[in-house]
């Protein structure tokens, strides 16, 4: 009688040694001696640093009281963040006025959820209340009027001040640099000259030295006592600086543009806007969106800078509070609370812009 | 929502122009307030405090001008600013006097046009060492490896100090404040130097701060005082008597408890500070009780540096230099009669 095994062998696993954690942990980091003396080490220098870090941000750190003589344990003091923490995030906005910041935060955090999401199809309405009404609105809802107090520019500092910063030089730099951009390409001579010019000029100084010409030398020109605010100089500034950046970085958008999209809205009747508007503009900003972020970025980050004329932005703040005979000696809590502060922004800014481009990829991914 | 702003600061700027800056003392009164500039932070002269509130050495100097024109020492509104753009601000009359820390010197005064009023500081280079190294005084310190902070003043100061007392030095510089402390801490040098106030603050981040001492000398002059703009002089007497009315009545025993009392005392000199009798506050466009205001409301001269700096701080400095002249000091204000 031969054997004949009639029914199928029933399919086994793959060995343990192929297939869940062992399996990977033998592929990717034991793979051969040079690997698996690589990964003891690697995982050596690795628990030298984190512990070090770990015990000194969480396991020794002191959370609970009020002043510095309350931080008893080794580690890091974070009462000093959490007693002037208001501070921190506000400046020297006064408390009982805080609530106007939080609305325009939220209105701000509505309109950004309405204009960038998926969910929401018709951008119309939603990009008319945050590019119109909202910068109305938070004007005076920050700074006052219509009945509201008015709260100076000089109190305004910290994270807040930071935001106002970023946010109203990205507001005006996307579409000042766009149409940069496009004044750089024309074909009309006098206007590609202006643009190229302020586009190199700007561009050729670092942005601290306009921001010392804005805050130290234009007060010079004008006469005694006549002064723009503060933080209006480094507004305008920053824009204009962030402007000349982003020209650039439009224009490679641009350059990558076969001509015969152009040639092919031209022969549909289209004119320079029109066609520029509805068939060249949206496939360059979508080419260009992993520099248009990365300039945004850069530029969140140069928000700091006002440092040097005077105004408490959140870097400057958490550094004054340094001072304060009653929290000497804890600038090193301070810096990486800013630090960390500063990667949340920046990485939410970079999560959405790879978000955008998947979003977006329509055929011709590289 | 910067469109807007700029629309209102260029309508502002449209009316008011042409509108000449009047006497500073004029202008202040007007707006109820005194635009004051300090340092962006610096412990003990300036920072803000937890509920957001500017404290300090200096900043008690613009409270008590306050005090002697409004007699209410919470009618000041501070800038910071940065020791670059400083002068500007009070040049172009962003601010009202600038009380940040800043040394007096000749070239200030005379070619940027100020007017220092007087000086609230003594400052000057001065060395810290441990304890543990038994040194008493900067001229034992021949051969010793001296810690500070490049491209700075200091160098220089030290270099000529040690080469005028014919003693060796090497020096380890660094970058920051921050980083020549760790290497002080660390023992990468037995010396500590900088300007003086700077030391103290040092010394109160150090854990062990009763193992380290401040030796007496001081190697370089660096009187910080507050200071107006040249040509208003009406102004700039307000600032130089806020200062010497503080001095004076430190030196006649007045403080914000006795204040009161004081008002009815014999000594003739104490009336006329305090405007019981005489017309001083009148000469000066103020209230006859300004000088009573400014003690009353923020102290004496005394009062105010052991609130702020003196050994009931982290930063325990030590009078020095700044005692009255009584007391062994250089603190000397001219008469109030």
């Amino acid at each position: 009688m031969a054997i004949v095994k009639t029914e199928r062998h029933p399919e086994l696993a793959p060995p343990v040694s192929q297939t869940g954690v062992i399996g990977w942990v033998r592929e990717n980091l034991f793979s051969s001696w040079l690997n698996s003396v690589l990964t003891v080490v690697s995982i050596y220098v690795i628990w030298q640093a984190a512990s070090g870090i770990v015990s000194w941000a969480f396991i020794n750190a002191n959370f609970i009281g009020e002043t510095k003589a309350d931080c008893t344990g080794s580690g890091a003091c974070w009462v000093f963040i959490k007693a002037r923490f208001g501070q921190n995030m506000y400046g020297f906005y006064p408390e009982p006025e805080r609530w106007r910041v939080n609305l325009g935060y939220i209105l701000g955090a509505v309109g950004l959820f309405l204009v960038l999401s998926d969910y929401v199809k018709s951008k119309k309405w939603p990009g008319i209340f945050l590019f119109v009404i909202y910068p109305v609105l938070c004007y005076f809802l920050f700074y006052g009027g219509f009945g509201l107090e008015v709260i100076e520019t000089s109190q305004w500092g910290g994270l807040f001040l930071t935001l106002v910063l970023a946010s109203v030089s990205i507001f005006v730099a996307l579409p000042l640099g766009v149409l940069l951009a496009l004044g750089r390409r024309s074909e009309m001579p006098v206007i590609r000259m202006l643009c190229v010019g302020f586009i190199e000029l700007v561009r050729a100084v670092p942005l601290i030295s306009v921001l010392f010409m804005a805050s130290v030398m234009l007060p010079l020109f004008l006469p005694e006592g006549q002064n723009f605010d503060k933080l209006v100089r480094a507004l305008v500034g920053m824009s204009l600086f962030s402007a000349a950046y982003m020209a650039e970085v439009v224009r490679g958008g641009l350059q990558a543009i076969p001509k015969g999209q152009m040639e092919a809205a031209n022969s549909l009747g289209l004119g320079y806007w029109k066609s520029m508007g509805l068939i060249i503009l949206p496939q360059a900003l979508k080419i260009s969106i992993p520099s248009i972020v990365n300039t945004f970025i850069g530029l969140f980050k140069d928000t700091t800078l006002v440092l040097i004329i005077g105004l408490l932005d959140l870097l400057s703040i958490v550094k004054g509070g340094t001072t304060d005979k009653n929290w000497l000696g804890l600038a090193t809590e301070g810096y990486v609370f800013v630090a960390a502060v500063f990667w949340v922004f920046c990485f939410s800014m970079s999560r959405y812009s790879i978000w955008l481009e998947n979003k977006l990829h329509t055929g011709h991914k590289r | 929502m910067k469109k807007a702003s700029l629309l209102a600061v260029a309508t502002a700027a449209t009316f008011m122009a042409g509108a000449a800056s009047a006497a500073t003392l004029d202008d202040v009164k007007a707006k109820g307030f005194i635009q004051c500039g300090v340092t962006t932070g610096l412990a003990g002269f300036a920072s803000p405090n937890d509920q957001g509130v500017w404290e300090g050495f200096d900043v008690d100097f613009c409270r008590a001008m306050s005090a002697a024109v409004f007699g209410n020492p919470d009618k000041v509104k501070y800038t910071p600013t940065t020791a670059k753009e400083r002068f500007t601000a009070l040049q172009s009359g962003e601010i009202d006097v600038l009380a940040r820390n800043t040394t007096w010197t000749m070239s200030r005064d005379v070619n940027l046009g100020f007017e220092f009023i007087g000086v609230n500081y003594y400052d000057g280079q001065g060395f810290m060492v441990k304890k543990s190294l038994g040194v008493s005084s900067a001229k034992e310190l021949s051969g010793a490896r001296v810690c500070l902070q490049s491209g700075t003043t200091t160098e220089l100061n030290l270099a000529d100090y040690f080469a005028a007392n014919d003693m060796k030095y090497d020096s380890v510089l660094f970058d920051t404040a921050d980083e020549v402390r760790e290497a002080y801490i660390k023992d990468t040098c037995d010396v500590y130097t900088t300007d003086q106030s700077g030391l103290y603050a040092q010394r109160s981040v150090i854990s062990d701060p009763e193992n380290h001492v401040v030796l007496p000398e001081v190697i370089s002059k660096e009187p910080l005082g507050p200071l107006v703009r040249h040509g208003d002089n009406a102004w700039g007497d307000i600032a130089r008597w806020t200062l010497n009315a503080m001095i004076n009545a430190e030196e006649m025993g007045i403080t914000s408890g006795n204040v009161d009392s004081m008002m009815s005392s014999k000594n003739p000199a104490v009336g006329r500070l305090l405007g019981a009798s005489g017309d001083l506050g009148a000469q000066l466009n103020l209230d006859a009780k300004w000088a009573y205001n400014i003690v009353k409301s923020v102290g004496n001269y005394g009062e105010v540096f052991e609130k702020h700096l003196g050994a009931a701080t982290p930063l325990k400095i030590t009078r020095g230099l700044n005692a009255l002249w009584s007391t062994g000091g250089i603190l000397y204000a001219a008469p109030a009669r």
